[in-house]
């Protein structure tokens, strides 16, 4: 009998058929899955050949500028009264968010597989703007699909992507958002199996990429911890992401999951508010489902129709979550809490002041809950956040709901 | 368990023609039209009926299947209507296959074993879900089958010979062949390399071997059904049912009548699809 490969380790998941206890698996057309089981021998090469590790390694090094730095929070800290705030500084690396650590490895997985295009989809154009710049530096063509409302609300994302060679398609399918780009890329490489990569930004989607995505990301919490430790001696009691798809959070969580006393928040957009259909808290108000490859918690109807949702920051815009959050929800690792749009604005413009760092509205979430906490901490307690990205892009969203002229 | 579809193919086999497999979008543009067109098919010369689900992420559906899908679901469709749907077709034929095609989350939510029940007492023969590959066979393909339901999975250019056997594996009722990598109502390719993929799935198993994505034309479905013992059209039908709409997406006179001619010439096609092969 095979032994669980989960047996006293939270972090041991996957199965080999890609399941986190019922979620995650292969849910996709036959034509796809050839070249998923082929993706998944590459990849199980890879994590474990030196050559491979090594380039991941001087990339990150020369490439993105890691160690990404941990930095207490002194102001705010004080500011809010309670428990110590460190950030961890995803928002420096190149590029200006965590995508391009996932971009970095897979596009070394695409060079592997002798693939010669590279397609990806996009909410908030972060990991379209790191699929562009990967594409680039490995001098591939790369095709961005991205809903045609995120174009108009991300426009300084859309340019930097096609100054970077990319072409990115506007698709008006569905409301125009992350989950119908998701739909069109899956099409296109349904279509161009045999040439093209497919660069999925979060940990979702079929078995490998939930694993693979998070596999780059942890990369943030192997850092983190070091990095906590070193600063305070300590493992932080608690760690907090924003969470749509959900890379940067397991990025973040899965180096810190079997540190039993590290209590474990992911932040979901609550839009709105809970009680419509504006929001995009898939766990806190959503069921289990099939969608893009995986079981995992949706928005849906009862007649198992995907619901569009709704969040300010288009980063978080995704009826779903990465299969592992589910799962992690599920059995009672890690909780998962929603903010809603207004309060992650208030804690966007508070950190611009008080820290002089602008967020982007993504992290601003995870913010927003940290600002709820913190003072309900002691002062010798540990509070770590993945300050995933940075504001530049969100200048003109933000601007526009507070009523100034840019 | 497979007595209504082996009946069909076994006739067809006698005829010596192939079956020609008609797709169309349950509940587009509304329940009582889209029961008229489906009630219109066998009489049209339909051998088997493919009724689609209606999903709101079509991820292997080109535009036409996608916007069908969407005017469906405004039109209030739901996978219970749709089952609906087959049982008062049942009413009036007991002949005529029927293959539910769609995807799996609206399945999963209204429960397998209770889809499986109602699906069988409606009359339904066979299953095709998109997203469901062998190696999900436990959700809903195994439950299927042990029930006395057709599991019809979809072979493509890129199922090699190494993989064909485990797609064949828990295949039932006919097997559908994709022609080409790609989404519903893309462009047909060449017809000759359509056959030896054919031939090559012939090989490995006895079930029909079915061949769609791609099909619009008579002279099409003729070309194709040379080699294949059936040929699947969807969104040609599909096509020709929005374009006998209104601006605001209500069914005229034409919605029938068009889909009824359609598949008049398609039939037409697939029966002089032997003929043409053997001159």
């Amino acid at each position: 009998m095979n032994q669980s490969p989960f047996l006293n380790s939270f972090r041991g998941g996957p199965d080999e058929d890609g399941r986190f206890g019922i979620y995650g698996g292969r849910f996709v057309a036959e034509t796809l899955m050839p070249l998923i089981l082929e993706l998944q021998d590459k990849w199980n090469e890879a994590k474990t050949d030196p050559e491979f590790q090594k380039e991941l390694a001087d990339l990150g090094t020369h490439y993105i500028g890691r160690p990404s730095p941990l930095y207490f929070a002194e102001r705010l800290t004080e500011h809010l009264g309670g428990a110590k705030i460190y950030f961890k500084r995803e928002e420096l690396n190149h590029t200006g968010s965590h995508k391009i650590n996932n971009c970095i490895g897979q596009i070394l997985l695409a060079k592997r597989m002798g693939k010669t295009r590279i397609i990806a989809e996009t909410g908030a154009g972060q990991h379209g703007v790191a699929s562009a710049t990967v594409a680039a530096r490995f001098g591939l063509p790369c095709v961005v699909y991205m809903g045609a409302t995120d174009v108009e609300r991300q426009a300084p994302n859309v340019f930097r992507m096609k100054l970077l060679g990319a072409e990115v398609k506007p698709v008006t399918a569905g409301h125009g958002t992350l989950k119908d780009a998701m739909n069109e890329a899956l099409r296109d490489w349904v279509t161009n199996v045999e040439d093209t990569y497919y660069l999925i930004g979060t940990a979702a989607g079929p078995h490998p990429y939930p694993e693979m995505v998070r596999d780059f990301q942890a990369v943030i919490g192997r850092e983190a911890r070091e990095q906590i430790l070193k600063a305070e001696g300590r493992l932080p009691d608690v760690v907090i992401a924003a969470v749509g798809g959900g890379s940067n959070a397991i990025g973040i969580f899965h180096p810190f999951l079997d540190d039993k006393d590290v209590r474990i928040v992911g932040v979901e957009a609550g839009g709105k508010g809970l009680d419509g259909d504006e929001h995009c808290a898939s766990i806190t108000a959503g069921s289990p489902g099939v969608l893009h490859g995986n079981r995992t918690y949706l928005l849906q109807d009862g007649d198992g129709q995907i619901k569009e949702g709704h969040s300010i920051s288009a980063g978080l815009d995704y009826p779903g979550i990465g299969p592992e959050h589910s799962w992690l929800n599920d059995i009672g690792r890690a909780e998962y809490v929603p903010i809603m749009d207004h309060e992650a604005l208030e804690a966007f413009q508070l950190l611009t002041r008080i820290e002089g760092i602008i967020p982007a509205l993504e992290p601003s979430h995870a913010l927003a809950e940290v600002i709820k906490r913190a003072p309900t901490m002691g002062k010798e307690e540990i509070i770590l956040m993945n300050l995933s990205g940075r504001g530049d892009k969100d200048i003109f969203t933000v601007g526009k709901i507070l009523g100034m002229e840019l | 368990m497979t007595a209504r579809m082996d009946r069909r193919f076994a006739a067809l086999a006698a005829e010596g023609r192939p079956a020609l497999v008609t797709y169309f979008m349950g509940g587009d543009p509304d329940y009582a039209s889209s029961l008229a067109i489906m009630k219109a098919l066998p009489k049209a010369g339909s051998d088997i009926i493919e009724l689609g689900m209606p999903f709101s992420d079509p991820m292997a559906d080109g535009p036409a299947i996608q916007v069908a899908g969407q005017r469906s679901l405004k039109g209030g469709q739901t996978l219970s209507k749709t089952i609906q749907m087959a049982r008062d077709f049942r009413l009036e034929d007991a002949d005529t296959p029927i293959v539910l095609m769609g995807y799996y989350n609206p399945i999963y939510i209204y429960g397998v074993d209770r889809f499986i029940e109602d699906a069988l007492e409606a009359g339904i023969d066979g299953l095709i879900v998109v997203d469901l590959p062998p190696e999900m066979d436990d959700e809903l393909c195994i439950p299927a089958l042990s029930r006395g339901i057709n599991f019809i999975r979809l072979a493509t250019p890129t199922t090699d010979a190494k993989r064909l056997p485990a797609v064949l594996e828990n295949t039932s009722g006919f097997v559908y062949y994709v022609s080409m990598n790609g989404i519903t109502g893309s462009a047909l390719p060449d017809p000759s390399l359509i056959g030896g993929a054919v031939r090559r799935i012939k090989d490995h198993t006895a079930l029909p071997v079915c061949v769609g994505f791609g099909v619009k034309t008579a002279e099409q479905a003729r070309a194709i059904g040379a080699s294949a013992d059936g040929v699947v059209v969807g969104s040609a039908i599909v096509n020709q049912i929005a374009s006998s709409l209104t601006a605001d997406g209500a069914a005229t006179e034409a919605t029938v009548a068009g889909v009824e001619a359609l598949v008049r010439s398609l039939a037409l096609g697939v029966r002089g699809a032997r003929v043409a092969a053997a001159e």
